[in-house]
């Protein structure tokens, strides 16, 4: 026993901490490549409905593109008034810019991936079907099949 | 002057792991994941003379959800008939699908052959016909549409517990979940929306 305890006393040295702030950086800047500040300014007010066991999470961010249909934002009732708009990327649009959004959005994706395109419709809760009804033909028509109705998971279920 | 060499004292640089601290922190609370969540459904492809199929589907096959103007669902199968409540739904829907007790008011089961798997008896014909106004709410649409979802997931998740002994997600997504997922297969058909009154 003895063996192992040479000298009664022994201090414990110290850690060297003059790696940590490279370390904290490594992480910060992963953080920082990682996370995308959102690219979009949403212009409308979407507040999705929400579900329960039947949300599933949506992977792969590339493969999802958004549209936004709600009503405008405050500071653009003036100017659009109160009705629902559908906005693609930035602008207000038509049902029928969709083909054109589709399009676009289907050549910024690589070859392998064009088939998995999904298009999250994030729908405001107070939103009539027509609107919706119109963007989902306009979408049948682009053949872009796969949708996702955009919805929040209650914590409760 | 006097002194000859002076020493530049080091800089003390034991605070630079907390101002990164503060960085990181910052980072972390304002940039969101953006997690996107959602209930995922497939649109039918484009095809313009798909109208006139729908109707050589049998009586007995079919189940109308009709949510109108008022936001009413209505429910018209072989055995319901009115409108109902959206807690209603999942349990008609699932007994719509399931046709447990081989009713035949509800759709025919017949036999059908899953790839990787066999023969099986299950409702292969069935079909839930979700109608809208355009007027209808959306928010009462999207409870229908998880609610019919649900009532899928339910009697998939019974099956291949069942069957597999366990339940649906832990099941092998590449071979066993396309055999569950062909017995209950999604056949929600939407129709293009029309102009409806109140429910009778």
């Amino acid at each position: 026993m003895s063996k192992f305890r040479s000298n009664g006393k022994r201090e414990m040295p110290e850690l060297n901490t003059s790696s940590l702030p490279d370390l904290i950086f490594t992480v910060l800047f992963f953080f920082m490549m990682v996370t995308s500040m959102r690219d979009v300014e949403v212009k409308v007010q979407v507040k999705t409905p929400t579900g329960g066991s039947e949300i599933e999470k949506l992977e792969r961010k590339s493969l999802v593109s958004h549209i936004y249909i709600g009503p405008p934002a405050k500071q653009y009732r003036a100017t659009y008034g109160t009705a629902p708009q559908i906005q693609l990327n930035e602008y207000f649009a038509e049902p029928e810019a969709i083909r054109e959004f589709v399009i676009a959005e289907r050549e910024s994706m690589y070859e392998k991936d064009k088939p998995l395109m999904k298009m999250s419709l994030k729908i405001d809760q107070g939103v009539q079907m027509g609107i919706v009804t119109d963007v989902k033909q306009e979408l049948r028509k682009a053949k872009a099949l796969n949708i996702v109705y955009s919805a929040a998971k209650d914590k409760k279920e | 002057m006097g002194k000859g060499k002076r020493k530049v004292p080091g800089l003390n640089q034991s605070s630079t792991a907390d101002i990164s601290f503060i960085l990181l922190i910052f980072f972390l609370v304002t940039t969101s994941m953006d997690t996107d969540s959602g209930l995922p459904r497939r649109l039918p492809e484009w095809n313009p003379d798909e109208i006139e199929q729908e109707m050589k589907i049998k009586e007995r096959n079919v189940m109308t959800v009709q949510v109108n103007k008022n936001n009413e669902i209505h429910v018209k199968n072989g055995v319901v008939n009115r409108v109902i409540d959206i807690s209603e739904l999942k349990d008609i829907a699932k007994e719509f699908i399931d046709n447990p007790n081989n009713d035949d008011k509800l759709p025919v089961k017949e036999d059908y052959d899953i790839e990787g798997y066999g023969v099986v008896v299950t409702t292969v014909k069935h079909v839930i016909s979700l109608q809208t106004d355009r007027t209808t709410n959306y928010e009462v649409y999207f409870q229908v549409q998880h609610e019919l979802s649900k009532a899928y997931s339910e009697l998939r998740d019974a099956w291949s517990k069942k069957t597999f002994g366990r339940s649906y997600g832990q099941l092998d997504d590449k071979t066993e979940q396309p055999i569950v997922r062909g017995m209950y297969s999604n056949k929600i058909s939407e129709a293009e929306p029309k102009q409806y009154g109140t429910a009778q």
